[in-house]
């Protein structure tokens, strides 16, 4: 039987997607991120992460089904388990008490077209976390360069699967006027052009090499929407930037 | 009341620097009222009523109008009164003019209407003709008046459950105005309210924690087609309404119990009934045979109102706390809300209660067969020691699911009315539409009233009425503020511990009426 490392669940959630969501947490994640707020999600293993079966999720999932929209599978980084989380995503699909829920991924985005391949026969779409276009800053933010993040987002777009891009906005680091210019530019070009979330940085949960970065401010916010918004794009403020899930 | 007791009374209201003009004029009439001898009962009664058992809610010794009234405004709009000289309105300026002058004439126990109607369906057919800038601004005027001129919360207005031009607009106007009045219900049939239409209530919901949301189907199930919701949560015919509100403490019977649970429902829970019925029976008989207030009322005379649509209400609060100490009788722990065996308990006692409630003949209550109906009472402002109703404990509500699952079993056993209120992270703010699925859930698990309160909002859910938290902090500072609900509320707020983020020093004066 197929099981899910899991670190947390959040049976009610506002915060993972459309509408009223349940939201699992995975083990892992392929980045490091210092502005990470759930830092305890990053390790593959942890005492505090379980096992959970497939059926035992459904399950849980469909004990309160009538009260969602649908359901978010998050991280760490979802696509670490991705075999997993595609055997979920097919047997809430089977059951009919949980049919009727749309299935979405938050990811980092750094994940190989295969694993898209796969996960698009089974989920509803999927939102991708882009830190900074440019590598190195992206290095900076993650540790890892973003080329594979860069082609997911394209490919996830062609495959219709890209619900919306999030730039978690860190002011003085990735929110430079050519930053956002070039960002704009390229989130432009991408076909079909996905809805895009500017998110505001903020200590919460963070571990210490972050703290030296400012937490963004409406004003950053709105700037960093504006620039955007210049190239058309569609771009949604969200008022309660980065709220940490698990702790 | 000894006479120098009665001046003092006087006294304090008059000089009551919190209390507006208005206000000390219904606190004069109250104290007037009292100085009468009550209605009689028996000493035991009596003594129930002393020691707190049950409680009239403050409606005055010698009522001389029914508690609630539900006018039917659709026979007045449609045929014109003679009493206030207003011919059949034929645009909506006329329709939202001849309302307000109704309304202002309508008696009530606050002094205020707890009803201003099903405003949807009086409206719609006066907004064919205004385009929807016109009708958004005329509604907007009207919803201004309607709360200032009737500044009180417990004002209640009813929206749906079919979709229109004037629903929509309506709560759209209501988001806008941040207004407490009117206190607003949705109606709600899965079959015939559109997803988008809910959504936008649930717009509101996130913005002003209004409107509350009522189940149409159970609701016209247990009351007929022709119902209103009014005050705090009060489901009621419409033509009629009830003539009083009593309640039982749940806990204090339980206090005064001995033994097992199973003899509680046997044998305390029905003598403690007997007893809050029989305070009932007197006072419906003062206000219907003494007071003859049917015999000389321009709304009876002209059809509005009618003696066989009325009923009575039989309040219940303090369940979570019974159910507690009746476990503890039991030599067992178990906390309303958190265990199954409390929860099961409360279940069985709420079920038991109307068993016998409705099975009580109660005179005056034709619109109901004869018999009061059972309602989880929300509360009062000098309420301390228990909680209102049959709600778990404030402040020690379990996750969402559990919470609805422990209370909605209740629902079914209350016809005229739950107010159970769903505390929704403020992160819903930016996803109405989770509002939406937590509100269908909720439906579809039985809940006869849904009601939302957004945590840190600026609206403060009180018992079932919405106050302002800067009004409650100008009650602390002594100013007086328009709404004499809020003065209510900040006493609620204090004793209740509803906010236990704030620490207030708050007097409260008023007579606590309402509810
Ligand atoms: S990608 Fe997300 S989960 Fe992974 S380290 Fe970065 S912030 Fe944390």
């Amino acid at each position: 039987m197929t099981s899910l490392r899991v670190a947390d669940v959040v049976r009610s959630s506002y915060v993972d997607g459309p509408g009223h969501r349940y939201a699992l947490f995975l083990q892992g994640c392929t980045f490091n991120c210092p502005g990470c707020h759930n830092p305890h999600t990053i390790a593959p293993r942890s005492p505090d992460a379980r096992d959970v079966p497939v059926a035992e999720i459904v399950a849980d999932v469909a004990e309160v089904a009538p009260f969602l929209t649908g359901i978010t599978v998050s991280g760490g980084e979802a696509t670490l388990q991705w075999e997993a989380v595609h055997a979920l995503f097919e047997a809430l699909a089977l059951d009919p008490a949980t049919s009727r829920l749309t299935r979405l991924v938050d990811t980092n985005g750094d994940a190989e077209a295969g694993v898209w391949s796969v996960l698009a026969t089974s989920m509803h779409g999927a939102m991708v976390d882009l830190k900074a276009l440019d590598p190195h800053v992206h290095r900076v933010l993650t540790g890892r360069t973003n080329d594979r993040v860069l082609r997911s987002i394209r490919d996830l777009a062609a495959r219709r699967r890209l619900d919306e891009v999030r730039l978690l906005v860190v002011p003085g680091v990735n929110d430079t006027a050519d930053q956002i210019d070039a960002t704009g530019r390229w989130l432009a070009s991408i076909d079909p052009v996905p809805p895009v979330v500017a998110q505001g940085f903020r200590h919460h949960g963070t571990r210490l090499r972050a703290r030296a970065w400012a937490e963004a401010t409406t004003r950053d916010l709105e700037r960093v929407a504006d620039g955007l918004a210049a190239y058309g794009l569609d771009v949604r403020r969200r008022s309660l930037p980065e709220v940490a899930v698990a702790v | 009341m000894g006479a120098e007791e009665h001046r003092q009374r006087v006294r304090s209201i008059i000089e009551d620097p919190a209390l507006t003009y208005r206000q000390r004029v219904y606190a004069l009439a109250g104290a007037a009222e009292d100085a009468l001898d009550p209605p009689a009962v028996s000493a035991a009664c009596a003594l129930a009523l002393d020691k707190g058992l049950i409680c009239d809610l403050a409606e005055g010794h010698a009522p001389y109008r029914p508690r609630y009234t539900l006018p039917d405004y659709a026979r007045a709009l449609a045929r014109g009164s003679t009493f206030l000289e207003l011919p059949p309105p034929t645009t909506f300026d006329e329709a939202t003019t001849f309302l307000l002058a109704a309304y202002a004439n309508v008696p009530s126990i606050t002094g205020y209407p707890v009803w201003f109607g099903d405003l949807d369906r009086l409206l719609e057919p006066f907004a064919a003709d205004l385009d929807d800038d016109e009708l958004r601004t005329r509604l907007r005027r009207f919803w201004v008046l309607l709360d200032r001129l009737f500044p009180d919360a417990f004002a209640h207005a009813n929206l749906g459950p079919a979709d229109g031009r004037v629903v929509r607009a309506a709560l759209g106007v209501h988001r806008d105005v941040h207004q407490v009045v009117p206190n607003l219900t949705l109606r709600v049939d899965p079959d015939v309210t559109p997803d988008d239409l809910l959504l936008e209530a649930a717009r509101t919901i996130v913005t002003v924690a209004q409107p509350h949301l009522v189940n149409h189907p159970m609701m016209v199930a247990d009351l007929g087609e022709r119902y209103g919701v009014v005050s705090c949560y009060n489901a009621l015919p419409v033509g009629g309404g009830s003539h009083t509100l009593v309640r039982l403490n749940l806990l204090e019977a339980a206090r005064r119990h001995s033994g097992s649970a199973e003899r509680f429902l046997d044998t305390t829970l029905p003598g403690a009934i007997a007893l809050t019925a029989e305070l009932m029976e007197a006072r419906i008989r003062h206000v219907v045979e003494q007071a003859r207030f049917f015999e000389s009322s321009w709304l009876v005379d002209e059809g509005l109102l009618s003696l066989d649509r009325f009923t009575a209400m039989f309040g219940i609060v303090g369940l979570a706390e019974c159910v507690e100490h009746l476990l503890l009788l039991d030599g067992r722990e178990g906390r309303y809300g958190r265990d199954r065996a409390a929860d099961d308990l409360a279940h069985d006692i709420v079920e038991r209660a109307a068993a016998i409630v409705h099975a009580l003949p109660m005179p005056h209550c034709e619109a109901t067969g004869g018999h009061a109906l059972l309602h989880s009472q929300a509360g009062l402002d000098s309420d301390a020691g228990f909680t209102a109703g049959t709600r778990v404990r404030v402040g020690d509500e379990p996750d969402l699911y559990r919470h609805l699952a422990a209370v909605a079993p209740n629902h079914a056993h209350l016809p005229s009315g739950v107010s159970d209120i769903v505390r929704l992270d403020e992160t819903v703010v930016d996803n109405p539409e989770a509002v939406v699925d937590v509100a269908r859930g909720a439906l579809a698990l039985g809940m006869r009233d849904v009601t939302f309160e957004v945590a840190n909002g600026e609206f403060v859910r009180v018992t079932g009425y919405l106050v302002r938290r800067s009004e409650i902090e100008k009650v602390a500072a002594a100013d007086a503020v328009r709404h004499s609900s809020s003065v209510l509320g900040a006493g609620s707020f204090a004793n209740a511990g509803l906010d236990r983020r704030t620490a207030q020093r708050v007097r409260s004066h008023e007579r606590t009426v309402g509810t």
